[in-house]
């Protein structure tokens, strides 16, 4: 145990009625370099500040070094932040600021008395060690001769390492960093990077980590947790994390991929692109499966050479080497390549079998709890939509009034009946206009997928989502009504007791 | 021929004009009554009448007095609310701050004589005088000390209480060494709103101290019915009590933390 500095069981988080963290589970090694990764609103910030203590979970444990610190205040764990934007305190100078924590600080120290009885008492840091703390600390930011300054006199960069140094001069046994470098240029982004990794190095402290940048993650952690929706998604080293994503959200969000729509067609074989591959992993037969492909895995040889072979629409030059767009079939295709390529050239694409991600699927279909409504429409997920209630009983039709005759005559109402409402990936679409379906909501995600996209439209109300695949393409966040046509909803009775007229 | 330039420096020339005027010239005025006899010629008599005669400045240190009470009592009155709505997430915290300021659109005289029938009808009207002028002096001032104190505690950032906490600090250390330092301007700004009005304000000495309790203020306006020299004496007198009030509660510096403090 004494290995999990610390670990969180089972722990959720509402602000209000929010959901933001959804029972999350983790633990963090002594020492290491963890960060949380994911886009803003995943929960990743929520969890650092529930490790702080700014934050106590609903429900749910955080352990450190085994023991229960879930609704310990902050000024009792032996933790230190680095706040995202420094929070540094204005009336204070640079030397004030970094001694905070020290002249808190109490500590136990052992004499002995006349009688030579030994008795503690517990006691502020001397000035002068204070001051010595705060010059150390100085030096491993290299601030040296910085103190009396004003903060507000010191640029970005100085005061992201005066924040640094005013957590790390306590010795926490932990050191949280929420998004520490979000506000510096790039350049300097950089080099603080590797600064933050040789410090982390020097001192030997955990450090955690938190960012939605994932360069930033891959460069500077021993582990990774990728975060989405409140939700982990996949634990792992860097190199574990980017070879072998969990599901096509982690594969997206990390790195670039291509990612397609396949069926295992063999054992070890699967189809997309129109094309048969040899893949490594085992999925049953005729199972419909997410592929990624990662661009730099890509081989290009000459066209009768290629597994699939495709025409070069678009060169760009990246640096250190070339992204091409090739169009197989009706397939977009990226590749990376340090050779150059003519647009308009044919060539040939391999990739190893190793290299060919298969995964489950995320969604296979929208599910919905809905109900019937007097005017035997379907409500659910913050809209209306018509449907046809005669498919709830087979053989059954409706009567001049409305009312559902079975295939036994018998008349029912089925007003307020609860139903479970589906609706395949392929059946939905949407619109600018507000009025063209039956809700609206936000586009969260979009995903590339070769030949089409997959989207997710959010509703506002009760957060539903619809996952669609659709060739037109859309912008995140854009606002549009979901249309849904009436012979694509499906519904089942959720209670065989319903209501009879 | 050239058209005059109309500059920026134009628009000054209406407040110019009216700080000649009102400010200056007056000052003046009051400089040379106070030096002068009711022959006008020049003299350090009101001066030194003023220092010899016991009751003026009696007056002057009871003056300091009520308004420093007072001061004080509004500070300890003004900070906890203000405190309390600053940090609150209330949506509608803006109307438990407009019920403390509503009183200030009420005439002030009015609500002077309310409290005055209070206090009469309680009982208490002559009774405690310097009781009673300080309760209205409080009652009168109150949100002049809660508007700047309630802006500046506003404008703390949450996450430096985070950080404090984070640090180690609790509570206790959270306000002696952030918030209060942080609300400083407040302070300032609200005690010059404060000490300085209460030491003139003599409706409210007069009226509630049932006109026992004398404050400098109602000398100066005695002094202009009959003796205009004794009067700006008086009135010279408050003046550099004032500016070494202000210069000790640091309200001249002229940094922009304690902007609006010399209101």
């Amino acid at each position: 145990m004494s290995e999990h500095i610390i670990e969180l069981q089972d722990v959720t988080k509402y602000y209000d009625d929010n959901l933001v963290i959804d029972h999350v589970s983790f633990y963090v090694k002594k020492g290491e370099f963890i960060t949380f990764l994911g886009p803003s609103g995943c929960g990743k910030t929520t969890t650092l500040r529930m490790i702080a203590g700014f934050d106590l979970p609903t429900s749910g444990k955080i352990l450190l070094n085994g023991q229960d610190i879930s609704l310990l205040p902050p000024n009792k764990r032996p933790v230190n932040t680095v706040f995202q934007r420094y929070a540094l305190f204005p009336h204070l100078n640079v030397f004030e600021n970094i001694a905070f924590g020290l002249k808190c600080k109490r500590v136990v120290n052992t004499y002995r008395n006349a009688k030579g009885e030994e008795y503690t008492k517990k006691e502020r840091l001397s000035k002068k060690e204070i001051a010595e703390k705060v010059k150390k600390a100085l030096e491993l930011v290299d601030l040296e001769g910085f103190e009396k300054r004003a903060v507000s006199t010191l640029s970005g960069g100085q005061q992201q390492r005066v924040a640094i140094a005013r957590a790390i001069v306590n010795e926490p046994e932990i050191l949280l960093l929420d998004e520490p470098l979000g506000a510096l240029d790039l350049k300097m982004r950089k080099e603080m990077q590797l600064e933050l990794k040789e410090m982390h190095r020097r001192l030997g402290i955990t450090f955690i980590y938190v960012t939605h940048d994932q360069e930033e993650a891959l460069t500077m952690s021993d582990t990774i947790v990728v975060m989405a929706d409140g939700v982990v998604q996949q634990i792992g080293t860097p190199k574990g994390i980017y070879d072998e994503p969990a599901n096509t959200f982690v594969a997206d969000f990390i790195g670039e991929s291509n990612i397609f729509n396949g069926t295992v067609v063999a054992n070890r074989k699967v189809r997309f692109c129109g094309k048969t591959f040899d893949c490594v992993d085992d999925f049953g037969e005729n199972e419909l499966v997410d592929v990624v492909v990662r661009p730099e895995d890509f081989e290009i040889c000459p066209p009768e050479q290629g597994i699939v072979h495709g025409k070069v629409i678009s060169v760009v030059f990246k640096g250190i080497h070339y992204e091409i767009t090739v169009q197989v079939g009706k397939f977009e295709v990226i590749v990376q390549s340090t050779q150059k390529r003519e647009e308009g050239e044919e060539i040939g694409l391999k990739v190893d079998a190793e290299n060919i991600h298969l995964m489950k699927p995320r969604y296979t279909t929208n599910v919905f709890d809905g109900v019937i409504t007097k005017h035997n429409t379907v409500e659910f997920a913050d809209g209306e939509f018509e449907c046809d209630v005669t498919r709830l009983y087979p053989g059954s039709h409706l009567d001049e009034e409305e009312y559902l005759i079975t295939a036994e005559g018998e008349k029912i109402d089925l007003t307020g009946v609860e139903v479970k409402v589906e609706v395949g990936l392929n059946d939905i679409s949407i619109s600018d206009d507000a009025e063209a379906g039956g809700t609206m909501g936000h586009i969260i995600s979009i995903i590339y997928k070769g030949d089409h996209y997959r989207l997710i439209v959010r509703t506002d109300e009760s957060e539903e989502d619809f996952v669609f695949a659709t060739d037109d393409l859309w912008n995140e966040n854009d606002y549009v009504s979901v249309i849904i046509p009436k012979d694509k909803i499906k519904l089942t009775l959720k209670h065989t007791e319903e209501k009879k007229r | 021929m050239k058209m005059p330039r109309f500059s920026r420096k134009t628009l000054c020339i209406p407040y110019a004009v009216f700080l000649l005027f009102f400010v200056v010239i007056p000052m003046f005025v009051i400089l040379f009554y106070a030096f002068t006899d009711r022959e006008m010629h020049f003299s350090f008599m009101n001066f030194v009448r003023f220092f010899s005669d016991p009751t003026k400045l009696s007056t002057i240190v009871y003056s300091l007095v009520i308004a420093l009470i007072t001061t004080v009592v509004c500070i300890l009155v003004a900070y906890p609310v203000a405190y309390i709505l600053a940090r609150s997430k209330m949506k509608k915290k803006f109307v438990i701050l407009m019920l403390f300021v509503t009183p200030m659109w009420i005439n002030f005289v009015l609500r002077v004589n309310a409290i005055r029938e209070l206090f009469n009808w309680i009982g208490i009207l002559g009774e405690a005088n310097y009781f009673n002028t300080v309760f209205g002096m409080v009652y009168d001032f109150l949100p002049f000390m809660i508007l700047p104190l309630y802006t500046t505690l506003q404008k703390i950032d949450v996450s430096l209480y985070e950080a404090s906490a984070d640090l180690g600090g609790n509570a206790f250390t959270a306000f002696t060494r952030i918030t209060l330092p942080l609300s400083m301007p407040g302070i300032i700004s609200g005690v010059t709103m404060v000490f300085l009005p209460s030491m003139t304000n003599y409706v409210v000495s007069d009226m509630l101290g049932n006109s026992k309790v004398t404050i400098i203020g109602k000398f100066i306006y005695e002094y202009f019915g009959t003796d205009w020299h004794m009067g700006s004496m008086v009135a010279l007198v408050l003046l550099i009590v004032v500016f070494v009030s202000s210069l000790l509660s640091g309200g001249f510096k002229s940094e922009e933390n304690v902007r609006g403090a010399n209101l």
